[in-house]
């Protein structure tokens, strides 16, 4: 499953393909759920979106006050503003092909 | 987890410290407020008011007992929020802030969100608790955290993530409101009353006879008594209401003071004196028996003694009761302008009985009166809520009692003669009762007032008729005779017959006493009379004898002249003279 995404298959990715993602993980310290999503959106990126990615890291334990501005109430979030749609995934991400899906990478 | 749990467990004998929530009624209700430290969960149906509770008890903490307080709301936004709550006079941005209050807006759009292996609310209690640091708040609501579970994925994860927030809540030590919207068979949606176990609160808005009536109950608060019953409640310019009226029992004062009722002749009734300072009083009658006129006569008597009235009009607008007293003399409007008086007018279909309840109540607590009236009462019976009427009589007659107000109530009877037997159920909590009533002779509708009861005082058992002047009511003497009770023109009638005959009666004594008056001086004359005979005699008898001892005297002398001519001895003569 952990296909890349080509653009042969569908119209609409075509052009999300070459866009700029900017991506914000949430995580909550040290927990098995936030080192998994870290490793996993990592991985998902390199593979996905080599050089066009822009991946930011959030401690809540050491920055509590971000979580009113994003409206995080689960832990591990993905949040991807750019480009639009917001899309929020949370977990630990470890369900590769839902999150090509939920950051409009791939097709459902 | 488990740990946590046993250890509150064993904090409970040192007995349970409640959180005042600072709403009328609900403090009572619970002995003292909600649990403190712990989480209560307030349920019901949409437009409840869960949320104006959660929020009420919210600021009042803030402002009253120093309690600040974090909002966490699911559904509504700030900006929303606030302007909804402001109509409460709750200004929650000047609490915010002073720091007495975080508002914090929770958005989960459930499209926005994927969801890609296991993830835990970390989020939710990293921002609470933030939120809880940042004032140093000892309250917290949730309202309503069952929208978790439409915007996230995966049940099964939120109620284990819910069930730890409950625990994290008690161990934050921070008394919590969750809110929960009523679900069909359980209490809520998500069965919250599962991991709540301290205090559930359900809110109750139904609708009966087309109006509607809000009620609330405590149905669980584990380590403490509580009132049990459904209460009343009502949300309105001042917030939030309940009415715990029925749990206050039967422990009012007695009060001896008696007051007039504005009539001097009922007065006269009533012992003497009038009615008791805090008493209950019905007036029932017939339509258009003067119920109405009566309980102005009160109104008017107790501003006259400078004290404060309000009188609930059901039937009749402000300006019509003015309007209407102002045609028999009594004049309201310049009470009015004292601010001695208040006319209160509603429908009574405007609100359920426990909505006019718990208004009548506020209104009364703002007004602080001496004197409630209440006109007429039975237009909040409707088909068969008698004793839903009767609840709400108790319960405002207790309170009335309670605060030593006087209340007076009139009722529209049926038909006279069942008068006595449709308002037994009100009775029972009365305690003058007067009865109007027609009485019908002579072609002739005239009124009658008698006193059916009257508890503490020797009231008159006679019947007087009643009448509406131009100045005012009077109360008259009815005519009773061989003829049977005599009223208006009949008794009038009466009247002067009797007049007449008392008359003539009059003229007769008259006339006997002139007679004696004549005999008396002719006697007297007669007396005269015979008393100047008498002195003629008495002088012609006294010269009489007044001659003979002068012939005698004469005689004696003759007789001594004579011896001393014939040189008789002196001493015997003398001796012989002495002799005679």
């Amino acid at each position: 499953m952990k296909s890349k995404p080509s653009s042969t298959e569908k119209q609409t990715p075509a052009p999300a393909a070459l866009e700029h993602f900017v991506l914000k993980l949430y995580i909550a310290g040290q927990s098995p759920k936030s080192l998994n999503a870290i490793a996993n959106i990592k991985k998902i990126c390199e593979e996905n979106l080599q050089g066009r990615y822009e991946l930011k890291v959030i401690d809540l334990y050491e920055q509590p006050q971000l979580a009113q501005g994003d409206q995080i109430i689960a832990l591990p979030t993905l949040i991807k503003k750019i480009p639009p749609p917001l899309r929020r995934i949370i977990g630990d991400l470890s369900d590769t092909e839902r999150v090509l899906v939920g950051l409009d990478i791939q097709q459902a | 987890m488990m740990k946590s749990d046993s250890k509150s467990r064993a904090s409970h004998p040192a007995g349970l410290k409640k959180s005042p929530t600072g709403i009328v009624g609900l403090d009572q209700i619970t002995n003292g407020g909600l649990p403190q430290g712990r989480s209560t969960l307030v349920c019901g149906g949409t437009g409840c008011g869960k949320t104006l509770l959660a929020m009420e008890f919210l600021v009042r903490g803030a402002t009253e007992f120093n309690e600040p307080g974090v909002f966490l709301s699911f559904e509504e936004t700030i900006q929303d929020l606030t302007e909804n709550v402001a109509s409460l006079g709750f200004d929650l941005q000047k609490l915010v802030a002073q720091k007495k209050i975080v508002l914090d807006y929770v958005y989960i759009e459930r499209s926005e969100i994927q969801q890609s292996g296991e993830y835990d609310l970390e989020g939710l209690f990293i921002r609470l608790g933030a939120a809880i640091d940042a004032i140093g708040a000892r309250r917290v609501v949730l309202d309503t955290i069952e929208t978790l579970f439409s915007g996230l994925p995966n049940p099964a994860i939120l109620r284990a993530e819910l069930r730890r927030l409950f625990r994290w809540l008690k161990e934050k030590g921070v008394t919590a409101i969750l809110t929960g919207e009523r679900g069909e068979k359980m209490l809520t949606r998500q069965g919250l009353e599962e991991y709540v176990s301290d205090c559930v609160i359900v809110l109750d808005h139904r609708v009966t006879e087309q109006t509607s009536s809000r009620r609330l109950r405590v149905i669980k608060y584990r380590g403490a008594t509580h009132g049990t019953n459904e209460y009343p409640f009502l949300i309105d310019a001042e917030g939030f209401s309940v009415l715990p009226v029925t749990s206050l029992g039967l422990a009012h004062k007695a009060s001896y003071e008696r007051i007039s009722s504005g009539i001097a002749r009922l007065d006269a009734m009533l012992g003497g004196e009038g009615y008791f300072r805090g008493s209950s009083i019905l007036i029932s009658g017939t339509a258009g028996t003067g119920k109405s006129s009566l309980a102005a006569h009160f109104a008017d008597a107790a501003c006259h003694r400078g004290e404060r009235v309000i009188y609930f009009s059901f039937e009749e607008s402000p300006d019509q009761i003015l309007r209407n007293m102002a045609s028999i003399g009594i004049n309201l409007q310049p009470w009015i302008k004292k601010g001695l008086l208040q006319i209160q007018a509603t429908r009574p279909s405007s609100a359920g009985l426990e909505t006019h309840l718990v208004k009548m109540h506020n209104v009364v607590n703002a007004f602080k009166p001496r004197v409630v009236i209440l006109d007429p009462l039975n237009s909040f019976i409707f088909a068969d809520n008698e004793i839903e009427v009767k609840s709400m009589l108790t319960r405002l007659v207790d309170y009335l009692k309670t605060e030593q107000i006087t209340g007076l109530f009139t009722n529209l009877a049926q038909s006279s003669s069942l008068v006595g037997q449709t308002d037994v159920n009100i009775s029972s909590v009365i305690d003058s009762w007067l009865l109007l009533r027609d009485i019908d002779s002579g072609s002739e509708r005239n009124r009658g007032l008698s006193i059916l009861k009257s508890r503490g005082m020797a009231h008159s058992n006679q019947i007087r008729e009643f009448l509406l002047t131009g100045h005012g009511v009077e109360l008259r003497d009815v005519y009773v005779g061989p003829e049977g009770v005599l009223t208006g023109s009949a008794r009038l009638t009466k009247e002067a017959e009797n007049e007449a005959a008392q008359l003539v009666h009059k003229q007769d004594v008259e006339l006997r006493r002139i007679e004696l008056e004549r005999k008396r001086t002719t006697l007297k004359a007669q007396i005269a009379m015979l008393r100047a005979e008498f002195a003629v005699q008495e002088v012609a008898s006294i010269k009489i004898i007044g001659q003979e001892t002068a012939e005698k005297a004469q005689l004696a002398q003759g007789r001594v002249d004579m011896g001393v001519s014939r040189s008789v001895d002196e001493k015997p003569n003398k001796d012989k003279e002495d002799s005679t």
